[in-house]
């Protein structure tokens, strides 16, 4: 059996008006059934109004070796920081 | 047999059931095929031990004279259990645990969606409570009827022999004794001949399109309202009981 099993990633959105959060994966059959035991294993305890479960192998990540070409060039960026700027007299917050 | 001690009666037959059923399923954790299913499954036995004891609690403050939930639970032989045998048979393998717990959900969705009408303003609240577990349990024991009975040729084997195996169990479900009569009358319990059609199309139209046959064999067994049990239900007993057995009235 645990021979056709996938590796589903699993997605909570704890309330209204919240976004989906990983909270971890799971093995399943097929995605009903990941579904369920999302259901099962990860809110147990009411911490979620609506879940997403999504095959991992369907997930596309950036890779280590990609650190230097994707986020190395943004150190010397501040100005892409708010805090780079000044406010303004009377703006309390950006 | 004051009003009260019939309707207590009645709902021991309802707690009996979702103990004793609650307490096979409990025997799979740890055991399961997989992680995620040993959690599932644990999740659906306490659904029915906390549905137990809610019955139990109703049953003790119907009964008085000091009893509770543990009196009933932990204090009766198994002469004194009256749930349907149906529950209580070993768990056996998956498959047959599978099968059991789909004949016996697709009894209890339509049991508890009447039971919601009840006159009597607490079974009425437990069945609304259970009725939304059940919605879920039926929908994995549909789920899992399709994948092994339409999986591989041992699956569906197996699935076949536990179908063999329980179906002669089931005639039990829809049984009404005297005591189940005059309750209906008064609109307090329900009256199973009622849903056996609804529990007759759910089951052969998933059996069907799990490519798996419908029993068609007549015999049947029944005696778990009265007391009679298979001797399987003994061997429970001494372990559901044992600390309350050896060490009676232990709290921790």
């Amino acid at each position: 059996m645990s021979d056709h099993l996938q590796l589903y990633e699993v997605f909570i959105r704890s309330r209204r008006g919240l976004d989906h959060k990983h909270v971890g994966s799971l093995h399943a059959d097929d995605p009903e059934q990941a579904l369920e035991y999302a259901r099962d294993v990860y809110t147990r305890r009411g911490e979620g109004v609506s879940i997403w479960v999504v095959a991992s192998r369907d997930i596309t990540a950036s890779q280590e070796s990609d650190c230097e070409s994707f986020y190395d060039p943004l150190d010397d960026k501040p100005y892409r920081h708010a805090a780079m700027y000044e406010l303004p007299e009377g703006v309390d917050s950006l | 047999m004051s009003d009260n001690a019939h309707i207590a009666k009645y709902v021991l037959r309802l707690a009996d059931d979702a103990l004793v059923l609650g307490h096979r399923l409990s025997e799979w954790t740890s055991r399961a095929p997989f992680l995620e299913e040993d959690l599932a499954l644990t999740n659906v036995a306490l659904d029915f031990v906390g549905r137990a004891r809610m019955y139990y609690q109703y049953a003790a403050e119907l009964t008085g004279g000091g009893a509770t939930e543990d009196t009933f639970a932990y204090t009766r032989d198994a002469r004194e259990f009256s749930n349907l045998l149906l529950c209580e048979l070993p768990r056996g393998d998956f498959a047959f645990s599978v099968v059991r717990q789909f004949l016996y959900d697709a009894f209890a969705l339509p049991f508890l969606r009447e039971l919601k009408g009840s006159s009597d303003q607490r079974l009425a609240g437990i069945a609304a409570k259970a009725e939304k577990e059940s919605t879920y349990h039926l929908r994995r024991g549909k789920e899992w009827v399709l994948r092994l009975g339409d999986g591989t040729t041992e699956s569906h084997q197996r699935m076949r022999q536990a179908l063999d195996e329980l179906w002669g169990y089931t005639h039990e479900l829809f049984e009404v004794d005297a005591l189940e009569e005059a309750l209906i009358a008064e609109g307090i319990a329900v009256d199973p001949r009622t849903i056996r059609d609804e529990w007759q199309q759910t089951v052969t139209s998933v059996l069907i399109q799990a490519t798996l046959p419908v029993p068609e064999s007549s015999w049947s067994v029944q005696g778990g309202r009265t007391g009679y049990h298979t001797e399987s239900l003994g061997y429970l007993l001494a372990e559901l009981q044992f600390m309350q057995r050896a060490y009676p009235g232990l709290r921790w």
